[in-house]
Formats: structure tokens, C-alpha cells, sequence
């Protein structure tokens, strides 16, 4: 099918620039001084956390605009969005221990950004499992919803608590009130992270919910994606604009 | 703000779903025997030297409150299902509102009737000085308690109707559930371990908020788990 | 008074109702009858108010108060006695229970025993009480007669009779066309969510609507 094979081929050459922009960091970046390599690691638990939590806010908006508007594209919507969530948030699962035990001498330690990693693991867990469990189609995105909006309100509780346990953890010094303090790599592979992220998104969203989105409007969109990744500065803003015009306007075609 | 007749009508739910557990009894019982059960099995499990009894005391109450708390959200909807008995609810002019706010009323009394009945349990068997700081441990059971249950009223209006709706439960309703559950353990060890009250402010405060929001987050979305 | 117009309702591929429209005046009862997944169920929901059509509307004067169900689940709590279900579901009404209602219904030995104590006959005519108890002008039944033996479906109709006799409106929904023909002043046959057929009842008795209904249906 047309439209499947071009959210296909959107996640295929996301991949592919989120490979290049990996190599990059590995191989061209320097060694830091005290972690070592381990800190390489950095590069993905970063981007995959503010994604894990992102990706758990817009199953919630979906989820709103679902109540309101009993669309069941914004359903599918939300299940993609909390699909993509759970893959981030085992990322964050593996990543943080392969980092933690050169550094801290353990596997798992209970410290916050762990913890948060497993919070949202579960929640995802969760509204994965009861979508699973409800047979009828209606209730089912009723249900979820409703979850999915918990789940939003729940965040912010969760990442605050970051801040108010003792902690190994380094602080979290990206969505700190100042300045994020990253180097310019980090950011440029939280763009491409971001990109695969909505890649992935809107396939497994297409995936679903097949006969929706016009095939030429996906080329475009491509070259757009394509176009702001080959430039290496930070255009973040740029992207997420991107993402939700890509997102939202095949939402309301 | 809800009118009188909706608290009414709220107020006759919660007596309702009360006298329909006091006449059965097995839920209240089933929660006791299992608080008895987890105080004697940590009193043979541990070793004195090791791990004193400050240190346990929090938990064990946590962890048979959440178990009670989990036994009453279960029953709450399926009584309800029996005999078709929600249509019957949803049926009358009353606001839902008025049905959630019932059954949050009704599973707080269940679990309140759990604490009241474990505090002092503990106290005696783990020989916890408990009394002397019975006001802020009130406060952080209440605040606590109020969290959980309200976000677990509304899931258990949902996930009764599912397949496995004893195991959804327990494992959509975890994360918001631990949340409480952390600052509560927290603030709960702090007050036995004699430290100074100003310490808990934090942890009061987070669970205040956590209660504020989320009742009125359930309250919103309760319609939308029984409407079609 | 009860009015249908126009409703229209789909979950997901299956069409529950497809264009219905009728009136119900008090005094008149409106019996459905109609294979399973017709759409019968559906429609008393509708005019319930506990489903929200997708299209037309449904509209009874009263409201929700002015509504009592009678359906094959008997809505009442097994652990309490009769009067103490009687007594929550009035509260609900902002009503008191009347004080004939037990023994117009022959109930007054029981009231203090358990429901789950009681035979499903019993059961049925409690059900009933419960749905009388804030004296509504509109009857909904969804497949009343189910599990009742001869005499207690005798007894129910009798129920109805008289409450359509004081002046109110029932709509009647079943796949028992025998029962349901001798409570009925108006027929309707629904098939995939239509009305294909929809008259006063006259003078056919209960053979002769079951024939008509066997020729719609099948």
C-alpha cells in the first residue's frame, strides 16, 4: 500500500540520518575526561527521556481532543504516540544501567532519573495492557483515553520529584529554569531522535489507520524533515514545528 | 460546586455500598487477616541486629494499606455488576458525579476502617512509639489514602468490565499509586525517627496537590467511563 | 408522552438504528418485537437518555424521573433486604417508598428478607417495585418475560395492564411475540435497526401477529 510504504520510507531514512548523526558523536566527539566512554551513552538516555515523558503528553492531549471530538483517528493517534513512549522508555531502561554501572559500580540504583524511567515504563505498560483488555472498539478508546489523561497529569508530578530527592544521579540539565547547558551534539541528536521519534510515530500511526493521508503530502514532508536534519545547528523549534504540522494536519484534512 | 441533592444522592451511594459490605463482611475481614498476616510474617523474617524496627514500620503500614485500599476498589464496581444494578444508577436523575463521589466516599471509609484497625498494630507489635505523633502521621495517612483511592475509584470503574479485572487493576492503577506512596513512606519515617515536623512540609504539600488534582481530574473524567 | 424522531445510531460497522421515528401517547403501549441484534435493546437505551444518539433525538416528558426500566437483570442489590433496596432506589427518585407498594405487589412477607434469598419470580416482581417506586409515567421493558414460568408472566402482564389502564405509556421490547401481543396497543417489528412494520395492534390476537411477524422477519 502507497501510504504504508511511505511512512516506511520515512522511518527508513530517519534511521538512516540518526545512524550518521550517531557515528558522528562517537567517533568525532571527545573522550570526557572523568566518565569515559560510558558518557557517549549520554547521547541516547537524553534524547530517549525527553522523549519517554513527551511522548506521554501527547497521548494525553490526543486523548483530550478524543473526549471532545470521539474522532478515532485521534485514538490511533494516541496509541501510536504511547507505542513509540514504551520503546523510549526501555531505552532509557537499558541505557541507564549500561551507564550507571561503570560509574556508579551497580546495575540499578534507586535514584530518581531511574525511577522516573520506570514510572513511565509502567505507565505505558499499562494503558497498553487495557486497551488490550476491552473488546469493544468505543469503549476501548473511552477507557484509554481516560488513562491517557491521567497518565499526561501524572508527569509532571514525577519529573518534579526529581527535584526533590537526594539523588546519583547528574542533575537534569536540560529542562532546568536556566539555559540548557548541553554541548551542540547532544542537541543535534535529541533533532534526530526526533525525527526517527515522529517518523516511527506517524508510520505505526499509518500502520492503523490506512487510507487517511494523501501520499504526495508525505514526500513533501519528507523533504522538509530531510532539509532541517542536514543542517547540523540546532533547529529544534523548527522540527517540532514540523512535526505538528505533519501530525495534526493529516489529523484535520 | 456540587448542589445539596448531588451530595445527597452521593451520601446515599456511600451508605448504600456500607451497609452492603457490613452485611457480607468478607471484604473488611479478608484485609484485617492479611494485616496480621504481613506484621507476624516481617516480625519471625527479620533480624533484630540488622534492621530495626523504625526502619520496617513504614513500610509494613504502607504496604497493608495499599493492600486494603486494592481489595476495596475491586469490590466497589462489581457490585455493581451483579444485577445490572450500575444501569440502574445511571438511570436515575442523578448527576455522575454524585456516583463517583459514593464510591470514593464508601472505599475511604473501607480503607480508613483498615488503618485505624493497623496503626495501632503495629505500634504493638514493632513496638513504635506511635501516639506521641499521631496528628502528622494522621495527616500524611489521610492525604495519602485520598490520593490512591481516587484515582483507583475511577480506574476500577473501568477496568471492571474488562477481561482479568482483578490483575488490570492493581497493575494500571501502580504508578499512581507509588507516587503517594513514596512521599508517604518518606514523611511517615521521618515523624517515628523524631525529626522535626518543618522536614514533612515537602511531602505534605505534594500529596496535598497530588490530591487536589486528581480528585478533580477523576471527578471529570469518571462520565466518560460510564457513558456510552 | 414519548417521542422518537429520526434516531440513527452505528457502533462501528453494525447499524443498531436506522432512521426510527414514533410517538407514544399516555395510555398506549408500544410492544417491539424483533430477533436478537435488532436493535430493540439499543432503542430503549436511547430513549432512556443513557445512550446519546448519533443522529435524531428521543425525548420523554419528565426526563429521567419520569422513566422506570424493568429489564431481564433486576438492578437490585442481593445482600440487602427488599425494603432496604426499595428504600435506596426512592432516595435516588428523592421520593419515599409508597406505602401500598409492597402489598400491591404481594410483597409484604418478604420485605425484610435478603434478595438473594428470594425465588426469581419473587425477584421479577421486586424488580418491579423498584422501577414503580417513584410512580413513573413511562414504562421502558427490555425482555421482561425472561426466565419467568406461566403464572409469574401471567401475574407481570397483569402489572402492566393496570399501570397502562391509570394512564401511562410503556414501550415493550421482546422476541416473545405471544407475551407480548396481549399488552399491546401498537405492533412494531424492527429488523437491523428499521421499523419494517408499525400499526395499531386492533383486533389481531397473538397467532395472528406472530404469523405477520414470522413473514416480516424471515
Amino acid at each position: 500500500m502507497r501510504l504504508l510504504r511511505a511512512g516506511r520510507w520515512i522511518t527508513a531514512i530517519a534511521l538512516l540520518l540518526l545512524a550518521g548523526v550517531y557515528v558522528r558523536a562517537l567517533v568525532y566527539t571527545p573522550v570526557e575526561r572523568l566518565q569515559g566512554l560510558a558518557q557517549k551513552i549520554y547521547y541516547l538516555h537524553v534524547p530517549a527521556a525527553i522523549w519517554a515523558e513527551t511522548a506521554m503528553i501527547i497521548v494525553g492531549i490526543a486523548s483530550i481532543f478524543y473526549l471532545f471530538l470521539k474522532d478515532p483517528r485521534l485514538d490511533r493517534f494516541a496509541h501510536a504516540s504511547a507505542e513509540v513512549g514504551t520503546v523510549f522508555a526501555v531505552l532509557m531502561l537499558t541505557t541507564g544501567p549500561i551507564w550507571g554501572k561503570p560509574i556508579w559500580g551497580t546495575w540499578w540504583s534507586w535514584d530518581a532519573r531511574l525511577t522516573l524511567a520506570l514510572f513511565l515504563f509502567l505507565l505505558y505498560v499499562g494503558y497498553l495492557l487495557l486497551r488490550s483488555a476491552v473488546a469493544d472498539p468505543a469503549s476501548r478508546a473511552r477507557f484509554a483515553a481516560v488513562l491517557g489523561i491521567c497518565g499526561m497529569v501524572l508527569v509532571p508530578f514525577v519529573h518534579f520529584s526529581v527535584y526533590m530527592f537526594r539523588t546519583l544521579h547528574p542533575m537534569p540539565i536540560v529542562l532546568k529554569p536556566s539555559e540548557p547547558s548541553l554541548p551542540g551534539r547532544t542537541t543535534s541528536s535529541t533533532t534526530s531522535l526526533t525525527s526517527f521519534c515522529s517518523g516511527v510515530t506517524i508510520s505505526r500511526w499509518i500502520d492503523s489507520g490506512s487510507g487517511m493521508i494523501s501520499t504526495l503530502r508525505r514526500r513533501l514532508h519528507l523533504l522538509g524533515l530531510v532539509a532541517h536534519l542536514v543542517d547540523p545547528s540546532d533547529h529544534v523549534k523548527g522540527l517540532l514545528r514540523q512535526l505538528v504540522v505533519l501530525s495534526f494536519q493529516d489529523l484535520f484534512e | 460546586m456540587p448542589s445539596s441533592s448531588s451530595l445527597r444522592h452521593a451520601c446515599a451511594v456511600a451508605s448504600k455500598d456500607l451497609l452492603v459490605e457490613f452485611r457480607s463482611r468478607t471484604g473488611i475481614l479478608s484485609a484485617v487477616v492479611f494485616v496480621v498476616l504481613v506484621l507476624m510474617v516481617f516480625n519471625f523474617g527479620r533480624d533484630p541486629t540488622a534492621v530495626s524496627n523504625l526502619v520496617l514500620a513504614p513500610s509494613i503500614l504502607w504496604v497493608t494499606f495499599t493492600f486494603a485500599a486494592i481489595l476495596a476498589l475491586n469490590r466497589a464496581f462489581q457490585l455493581e455488576l451483579e444485577n445490572q444494578a450500575l444501569d440502574g444508577l445511571l438511570l436515575a436523575p442523578i448527576g455522575r458525579g454524585s456516583i463517583y463521589l459514593g464510591k470514593l466516599v464508601a472505599n475511604l471509609v473501607f480503607v480508613a476502617t483498615v488503618e485505624v484497625i493497623g496503626v495501632p498494630l503495629v505500634a504493638l507489635f514493632f513496638n513504635v512509639e506511635v501516639w506521641p505523633h499521631i496528628g502528622p502521621l494522621a495527616a500524611i495517612i489521610t492525604l495519602a489514602t485520598l490520593g490512591f483511592v481516587a484515582v483507583g475509584t475511577l480506574f476500577s470503574a473501568m477496568t471492571v468490565r474488562t477481561r482479568f479485572a482483578e490483575l488490570l487493576l492493581p497493575v494500571v492503577l501502580l504508578p499512581f499509586m507509588i507516587l503517594p506512596l513514596m512521599w508517604a513512606t518518606l514523611a511517615t519515617t521521618s515523624v517515628l525517627a523524631d525529626r522535626p515536623l518543618s522536614e514533612i512540609g515537602g511531602s505534605l504539600k505534594m500529596l496535598a496537590g497530588y490530591d487536589i488534582v486528581f480528585v478533580v481530574v477523576s471527578l471529570l473524567l469518571f462520565p466518560a467511563t460510564v457513558n456510552e | 408522552m414519548l417521542l422518537a424522531e429520526g434516531l440513527r445510531h452505528r457502533f462501528g460497522a453494525v447499524t443498531a438504528l436506522d432512521d426510527v421515528s414514533f410517538r407514544v401517547q399516555p395510555g398506549q403501549t408500544l410492544a417491539v418485537f424483533g430477533p436478537n441484534g435488532a436493535g430493540k435493546t439499543t432503542l430503549l437505551k436511547v430513549l432512556a437518555g443513557l445512550i446519546q444518539p448519533q443522529q435524531g433525538r428521543a425525548q420523554v416528558d419528565g426526563g429521567r424521573r419520569a422513566i422506570g426500566w424493568i429489564g431481564h437483570q433486576p438492578q437490585l442489590y442481593s445482600q440487602l433486604t427488599v425494603r432496604e433496596n426499595l428504600r435506596f432506589w426512592a432516595s435516588l427518585y428523592d421520593v419515599a417508598v409508597p406505602g401500598d407498594l409492597l402489598s400491591r405487589l404481594g410483597l409484604t412477607e418478604y420485605a425484610d428478607r435478603p434478595v438473594r434469598a428470594l425465588s426469581r419470580g419473587l425477584v421479577q416482581r421486586v424488580a418491579i417495585a423498584r422501577a414503580l417506586v417513584h410512580d413513573p409515567a413511562v414504562l421502558l421493558l427490555d425482555e421482561p418475560f425472561t426466565g419467568l414460568d406461566r403464572t409469574a408472566a401471567e401475574a407481570f402482564s397483569g402489572l402492566i395492564a393496570q399501570h397502562a389502564a391509570a394512564g401511562r405509556a410503556t414501550v415493550l421490547v421482546t422476541h416473545n411475540v405471544e407475551e407480548g401481543t396481549g399488552l399491546a396497543t401498537d405492533v412494531a417489528f424492527m429488523r437491523r435497526g428499521r421499523f419494517v412494520h408499525f400499526a395499531p395492534r386492533g383486533r389481531r390476537g397473538p397467532a395472528q401477529v406472530a404469523e405477520e411477524y414470522r413473514n416480516a422477519i424471515v
